[in-house]
C-alpha cells in the first residue's frame, strides 16, 4: 500500500490528466469545437500546437473536446455495464437454481455473436444517439460482467463462511453484500478498468466507421475518421487521436494490473 | 557400522518470499541441519508443518521447490558432493542414484502418459535395460508392492487407477532403476486408514527386498516408527533430536519429542448414557439431487445433553452427508430428526431461528470458515448481534468473554484471520459457535488439518467448554485416536450405514464386525512391530 | 462419441438462436424501421413502398421463418438498395476475407506460440517483459490506428507497399499477396497480443504442475521435459486459446478492411449499416456469427479429443 510501483503511478497520472481534461474541456480548450480558425491541415504552430484538421479546426482543441465524449461515453457506458452485469451475476449465483440457467444460457447466447458485429446489426436500424450508443455498448458488454461476477461469486458462495451464515439463517441481502460483495470487489474493480478500456476501444472503432458519434460532435475515433485522407498525403493528423487513445487504454491497464496484483498477493498472505 | 551412504553437513536452506506491499526478502528454512545415512538404512524426518523436512529430502537431489535454493553447507552422496555438481551431473544423479516418492501421486503422474512408460523412463534414457528388460522389471516390481494384475496394470492411465494403487505404481516408479537411495516424501498421508496400511506394509516389503536406503519424510510418528531405523526430529528448520527408532519412541530425551511421542494422551472418562436424548435421528435416508444411490441408508443415531457422540469413518462413508442433513442443507429423502423434543423440519429454510441457534456448526478449514474481510470481533459478534439483539459495547464486552473462554488475549478483537495462526483461527470459530449458546455443535474433522500438538489444545479446549456449558457435540472424524480422547459414544460408519454404535466402551472393544475391525487394526500404534502384528492379524482373519 | 455428437447438436442449436438473435435485433425495436431507415422527410408513399418491401405488415414470426428458409435454401434475399441478390454479391467478398484472414491466421498462430513458449522459457527475463511490454501495447491499441500507423510509414514515408489494398480476379497470386501485405501484417498484430498472453499462461499453468516436477525429478532434459511432459498436456489449453483467439481476427477484420479499403465482407457490412440496408446486414451479421460459433466449437472438439480422461474410460 506504501508504495505504488512506477508503472501504476504513471496510469494514475495519465488517468487523472485524461479525466481533468475531459471534465474542464471547456476551459482548457484553446479555440472552439467546431471553429474553423486557418487552413486545411495546417502544420504544429505557436497558435496551434498540434496544428489544424481536414477543415482547418484546430486540432488540439477538438482532442480535447472529443476526449470529453469518448470518456463521457465510455464511463456512463462502463457503470450500465456494471450495474446490470454485476448485480444479475451476483443474484444468479446466490439464487442458483432454473433462474441461474436461464440467465446463464441467454447470457451464452448473447456472447456467441461477436460484440462488434451485434452493435452494427442493432444500430442499422436505430437512431445513432449518444443514449443509444451508451444503451447498446453497455448493455452487449454487461454479459462479460455478469460472465466474471458470477463465476467469482459462485466460487464464493461455495466457502464454509458463506454456509455458516445461511446455517447462522441470514437473509439473502447479509449474504450478498456481507459476506460475497466484499470479497468479489477486488477483481471486480480490476474487472472495470478493462471494461472501460474496452469501451474506449469500442466506440471509438464505431464512430471510426462512421456508425457512432455524429458529427458535429465529435470523439476520438471520429477525429480520426475525419483526417484519414490526409495520411496518404504524409499528414499524420489522424495518429494523433489514435495516440490519444492508446495512452489512456494503457493507462489504465497498467492502473488495473496493479489493483489486481494487489489483491492476489493479499490473498497469497491469507493462505500463507 | 555400514557404509556411508549420504552425509549432509551443517545444510542450510533458504527461499525468497514475496509479501503483500513490501519488498521481497529472504527467510531461512533450515538452520544448519548435518545427518548421515549407512547404505540400506531409512532414515525418518519427521517434524509438523513448516519444520523443513521436505526442504532437506529433496535437497538429498540438490533440488529446491519454487524460490527455495540451498545457501550453504555440503551434501556428499556416496563421497562426491552433490551440490556443487553441474546440471549434466545432476541430471545423472536425480532419477538415476536418488528417487523420488511424492505425497498425492495423483497429481505427479502426467494425465496423458501410460503408467508403464513412465515407470521405466529413465531405466531406458539411461541405457540401462532394453525395454523388455525394464517392463518386466517393472512388472516385478507391481507385483512385489501388491498391486492387482501386474501385467496389464502399467498400461492404463494415471486416472483409472485409485489413490492407493498409484501410490504403490510410483513406489515402483522409483525403484526401477536401481536407485541406491529413494526419497519417500509423506507417500501415505493423503490415504485413507485402511488404505495407508496396505501401501506402508508394500512400501517396507520393497525397501528390505531391494536393499535400498531411504529418506522417509512424514508429519506421523506412528508411521515413521514402522519403517525406519532411525528417526530424526525436526522443528522450524533446526535438528530437536536424532536417534534409533527405539530410543526416540521409547525414551525421547527432549521435551519436544516427548510431546510428540505422548500426543492424544488425553484421559477422557466416558459418561454413563443418559436416558432422554437431545437430538435423534430416526431412519436418516439422502442422496445428492440427480445422484441415483443413497449416500445416508436408514441411519439412527442418538445424542444426550452435554455429551460427545464420534461418527467415525473414512472418506465416502457419508459421515460429512450426516451432518448436512442435521442442519437441513441436504433435506433427507426418509427418516426424521427431533431436536430437544421438537421436529426439526427437513429444510434449512423452514426452521425456526431457535432451530438454528441451538444447532451450531464447526469446520474442518477454519480458513475457509472465516470471512477474510471480517475482523475477529464482526465474526463472533455477529451471532450476538443477529439471535440476541446485542450492538455497541455490550457485545464487545462479550466477544471479550468469549475470547476469554477459548483461551486468547481481548486484543485479537480487530485483528483478521489472515493474521492468525490455524490453531487461533480453530479458536475463534469455536468462540462463534459458542456465542449462540447453542445446545448442540457439529464438528466436522475439526482438528484434521492442523499439526497434532495444536490439535490437541483444540481437544483440551472442546472438553472444557463441554464441563462449562453442558454443550453436546456431534464429532465427525476418520481419526480413532481423536475419537479415543473425546467420546461418550461412537458410530462406526461404512458406505452410508451405521456398522457400529453404542457407548465408546463397547465399541471399542471385542467381538467386532468385520470393518470396525479392519478400521482399528489400521490405526498407527507408536510401538515396534506394530505393522508386521496387522499384518498377521489381517492374514489370520482372511484364513 | 457421445460428447462430441452433444458439442455438435449444441453448436447448431447456438447458431440457430444466435439467427433468432439477429432478427430480433433489427426487427423488434422501437419505433418504425421504414421510417429510421428513410428519415424523416420521407413521403408516405416512399415509406409504405418499404414497408410492403420489408414485408413489415406480416407477423414477425412468419418473416422469421420466410427469412430462415432462404437462408438454409442459400437465398440470403435481395439488397434494399441496389436491389442486388446479396448471396452473389456475398460470395466473391467472403473469399477475399477468408483469404485474408487466413494468411493472418498463417502467420499469427506459429509466431503466438513460439513467443509464449519463449516467455514461459525465460519466465521473468528480459525476454518475458519484453514481450509482456508488446502484449499490453498491442492489446491498447484500436485496430484502427495499427493499421493507419502502418499505412502511414510504409507506404507513405518510405513506399514499401501501395497504401491500397484493392484485389481482384485476374491478379496472380504473388500480387494479390503483395496487395494484402500490410492489412495482414496489422491482422497479425491485433491477434498476437491476445493470443500470446493466453498462450503463455496456459503453458505456464502446465509447467507449474506436480507431473514436471516428477519428469525433473527423474534428471530428464529440460527439453524431453517440455516434449515429452508439458507438450502433450498443454495442447489442449493452447488450440484452445488460438480458437479464442481466432474470434478476434473476425472482429479485427472488419475495421481493417474499412482502413485499406479491403473490398470483403467486412466493408460490405460496414457500408450497408451505415445505408441502413437490413437483409444485407442481418445476412452478414448470419454469416461473422457462423464462423465464430463455428471457432468456439472447434476449440472444444479438439480439447475433448486430446484430453486422455475422455479418450480413456475408466
Amino acid at each position: 500500500m506504501r508504495s505504488i510501483p512506477l508503472s501504476a503511478l504513471v496510469g494514475l497520472l495519465f488517468v487523472a490528466l485524461y479525466f481533468i481534461g475531459a471534465i474542464f474541456a471547456d476551459l482548457i480548450a484553446p479555440y472552439g469545437m467546431a471553429e474553423v480558425v486557418g487552413d486545411v491541415w495546417e502544420p504544429s504552430s505557436a497558435e496551434h500546437w498540434l496544428g489544424t484538421d481536414s477543415i482547418g479546426r484546430d486540432l488540439l482543441s477538438r482532442l480535447i473536446y472529443g476526449g470529453q465524449t469518448t470518456i463521457l461515453v465510455a464511463t456512463a457506458a462502463t457503470l450500465l455495464s456494471f450495474a446490470v452485469g454485476a448485480t444479475l451475476g451476483l443474484t444468479a449465483a446466490v439464487m442458483g437454481g432454473w433462474a441461474d440457467q436461464v440467465l446463464s444460457r441467454f447470457i451464452d447466447l448473447m456472447m456467441s455473436i461477436p460484440t462488434l458485429i451485434f452493435a452494427l446489426v442493432v444500430l442499422s436500424v436505430m437512431p445513432v444517439t449518444l443514449l443509444v450508443l451508451i444503451l447498446v455498448m453497455g448493455l452487449l458488454d454487461s454479459t462479460r460482467v455478469f460472465r466474471l461476477s458470477r463465476a467469482v461469486a459462485v466460487d464464493i458462495n461455495v466457502m464454509d463462511y458463506v454456509e455458516a451464515a445461511k446455517l447462522r439463517g441470514e437473509g439473502r441481502r447479509w449474504v450478498i453484500f456481507h459476506e460475497i460483495l466484499p470479497n468479489a470487489l477486488s477483481p471486480l474493480v480490476a474487472e472495470m478498468g478493462l471494461r472501460f478500456i474496452f469501451m474506449v476501444l469500442f466506440i471509438s472503432t464505431l464512430s471510426f466507421l462512421g456508425l457512432g458519434v455524429q458529427p458535429p460532435l465529435a470523439d476520438w475515433g471520429g477525429i480520426v475518421k475525419e483526417n484519414k485522407d490526409g495520411i496518404i498525403y504524409g499528414i499524420p493528423a489522424a495518429l494523433i487521436p489514435a495516440f490519444a487513445i492508446a495512452t489512456l487504454a494503457i493507462s489504465v491497464n497498467l492502473v488495473a494490473d496493479w489493483i489486481l496484483n494487489k489483491t492476489t498477493s493479499l490473498k497469497g498472505g491469507r493462505d500463507g | 557400522m555400514g557404509e556411508i551412504l549420504l552425509d549432509a553437513r551443517d545444510l542450510k536452506i533458504g527461499a525468497t518470499v514475496y509479501p503483500a506491499g513490501e519488498p521481497p526478502k529472504d527467510i531461512t528454512i533450515v538452520h544448519g541441519v548435518s545427518f548421515t545415512l549407512e547404505k540400506g538404512k531409512v532414515l525418518g524426518l519427521i517434524g509438523e508443518s513448516g519444520a523443513g523436512k521436505s526442504t532437506i529430502g529433496l535437497s538429498a537431489m540438490a533440488y529446491g521447490r519454487g524460490g527455495v535454493r540451498i545457501t550453504g553447507g555440503q551434501m556428499f552422496l556416496n563421497g562426491r558432493d552433490i551440490l556443487s555438481e553441474g546440471p549434466s551431473g545432476l541430471r545423472e544423479l536425480r532419477g538415476g542414484e536418488v528417487t523420488y516418492v511424492a505425497q498425492s501421486a495423483a497429481a505427479a503422474f502426467n494425465p496423458a502418459m501410460r503408467l508403464i512408460d513412465q515407470v521405466i523412463e529413465t531405466t531406458l534414457r539411461r541405457g540401462l535395460a532394453n525395454r523388455e528388460e525394464a517392463e518386466n522389471r517393472a512388472i516385478d516390481l507391481f507385483r512385489q508392492l501388491g498391486l492387482p494384475s501386474p501385467e496389464t496394470i502399467g498400461k492404463r492411465y494415471p486416472h483409472q487407477v485409485s489413490g492407493g494403487q498409484l501410490q504403490r505404481v510410483m513406489t515402483a516408479m522409483a525403484l526401477c532403476p536401481r536407485p541406491s537411495l529413494v526419497i519417500f516424501d509423506e507417500p501415505t498421508t493423503a490415504l485413507d486408514v485402511t488404505t495407508q496400511i496396505d501401501v506402508l506394509a508394500a512400501i517396507k516389503k520393497a525397501i528390505h527386498d531391494t536393499g535400498v536406503a531411504a529418506l522417509y519424510i512424514t508429519h506421523d510418528l506412528a508411521v515413521v516408527a514402522q519403517v525406519a531405523d532411525e528417526i530424526m526430529v525436526l522443528k522450524s528448520g533446526r535438528t530437536v533430536e536424532h536417534g534409533d527408532v527405539q530410543q526416540i519412541i521409547e525414551a525421547p530425551r527432549e521435551d519436544y519429542t516427548r510431546a510428540l511421542v505422548s500426543v492424544r494422551s488425553i484421559d477422557h472418562e466416558a459418561k454413563p448414557p443418559a436416558a432422554e436424548p437431545l437430538l435423534q435421528i430416526k431412519n436418516l435416508t439422502a442422496r445428492y439431487p440427480g445422484l441415483s444411490q443413497d449416500v445416508l441408508k436408514n441411519v439412527s443415531v442418538e445424542i444426550a445433553q452435554g455429551q460427545t457422540l464420534a461418527i467415525v469413518g473414512e472418506s465416502g462413508s457419508g459421515k460429512s452427508t450426516l451432518a448436512r442433513a442435521i442442519t437441513g442443507l441436504l433435506p433427507p429423502s426418509k427418516g426424521a430428526i427431533t431436536f430437544a423434543g421438537r421436529r426439526l423440519s427437513d429444510k434449512l429454510e423452514t426452521r425456526t431461528r431457535d432451530d438454528l441457534r441451538e444447532l451450531q456448526m464447526i469446520y474442518q478449514m477454519a480458513d475457509v470458515a472465516m470471512n477474510p474481510r471480517h475482523t475477529v470481533g464482526t465474526i463472533i459478534g455477529r451471532p450476538l448481534e443477529f439471535y440476541f439483539g446485542l450492538r455497541g459495547a455490550q457485545k464487545r464486552k462479550r466477544v471479550q468473554e468469549l475470547l476469554d473462554q477459548i483461551e486468547m488475549g481481548k486484543n485479537f478483537i480487530d485483528r483478521y484471520p489472515a493474521e492468525l495462526s490455524g490453531g487461533q483461527k480453530q479458536r475463534v470459530c469455536i468462540a462463534r459457535a459458542l456465542a449462540a449458546k447453542p445446545k448442540l455443535i457439529i464438528c466436522d474433522e475439526v482438528t484434521s488439518a492442523l499439526d497434532p500438538l495444536v490439535a490437541d489444545g483444540i481437544l483440551k479446549l472442546l472438553l472444557d467448554l463441554q464441563a462449562q456449558e453442558d454443550v453436546a457435540y456431534m464429532f465427525i472424524t476418520h481419526d480413532l485416536a481423536t475419537v479415543r480422547a473425546i467420546a461418550d459414544g461412537i458410530a462406526v460408519m461404512h458406505r452410508g450405514k451405521v456398522v457400529r454404535y453404542g457407548p465408546k466402551a463397547q465399541v471399542l472393544s471385542p467381538p467386532f464386525d468385520d470393518y470396525t475391525d479392519l478400521l482399528l487394526a489400521s490405526v498407527p500404534e507408536m510401538k515396534l512391530g506394530w505393522l508386521e502384528s496387522v499384518i498377521e492379524h489381517r492374514a489370520g482373519a482372511q484364513d | 462419441m457421445k460428447l462430441l455428437a452433444q458439442r455438435l447438436t449444441l453448436g447448431l442449436l447456438l447458431l440457430l438462436a444466435a439467427s433468432v438473435l439477429i432478427f430480433m435485433g433489427t426487427e423488434i425495436l422501437p419505433g418504425d424501421v421504414a421510417q429510421s431507415i428513410l428519415g424523416q422527410s420521407a413521403t408516405p408513399q416512399a415509406l409504405a413502398n418499404l414497408r410492403e418491401q420489408l414485408g413489415v405488415n406480416e407477423p414477425a414470426m412468419t418473416r422469421y421463418f420466410d427469412w430462415l428458409f432462404g437462408v438454409l435454401r442459400g437465398d440470403l434475399g435481395t439488397a434494399l438498395t441496389n436491389g442486388q441478390d446479396i448471396a452473389t454479391a456475398m460470395a466473391g467478398r467472403l473469399s477475399n476475407t477468408l483469404f485474408l484472414a487466413c494468411s493472418a491466421a498463417v502467420i499469427a498462430v506459429p509466431l503466438a506460440i513460439i513467443l509464449g513458449v519463449i516467455a514461459v522459457r525465460y519466465r521473468g527475463q528480459w525476454p518475458d517483459k519484453l514481450i509482456s511490454g508488446v502484449t499490453l501495447t498491442s492489446v491498447s491499441i484500436p485496430e484502427f490506428m495499427l493499421g493507419y500507423i502502418a499505412m502511414y510509414f510504409l507506404t507513405v514515408k518510405f513506399q514499401i507497399f501501395p497504401s491500397v489494398s484493392t484485389i481482384h480476379e485476374g491478379m496472380s497470386l504473388l500480387d494479390k499477396f503483395q496487395a494484402i501485405a500490410i492489412p495482414v501484417l496489422v491482422l497479425v498484430l491485433v491477434v498476437l497480443g491476445h493470443m500470446m498472453r493466453m498462450t503463455r499462461a496456459a503453458i505456464l499453468n502446465v509447467m507449474q504442475s506436480a507431473y514436471i516436477e516428477t519428469a525433473e525429478l527423474k534428471g530428464l532434459r529440460p527439453i524431453t521435459v517440455i516434449a515429452r511432459h508439458a507438450f502433450p498436456n498443454a495442447i489442449a489449453p493452447v488450440v484452445n486459446v488460438v480458437m479464442i483467439n481466432l474470434a478476434y481476427l473476425v472482429v479485427g477484420v472488419v475495421v481493417v478492411e474499412v482502413v485499406f479499403v479491403f473490398p470483403g465482407m467486412g466493408q460490405y457490412l460496414v457500408d450497408h449499416v451505415t445505408k441502413r440496408d437490413v437483409p444485407v446486414v442481418q445476412a452478414c451479421g448470419l454469416v461473422f456469427a457462423a464462423v465464430y460459433i463455428g471457432l468456439n466449437m472447434l476449440a472444444d472438439i479438439v480439447s475433448i479429443l486430446s484430453n486422455p480422461r475422455l479418450r480413456h474410460r475408466k
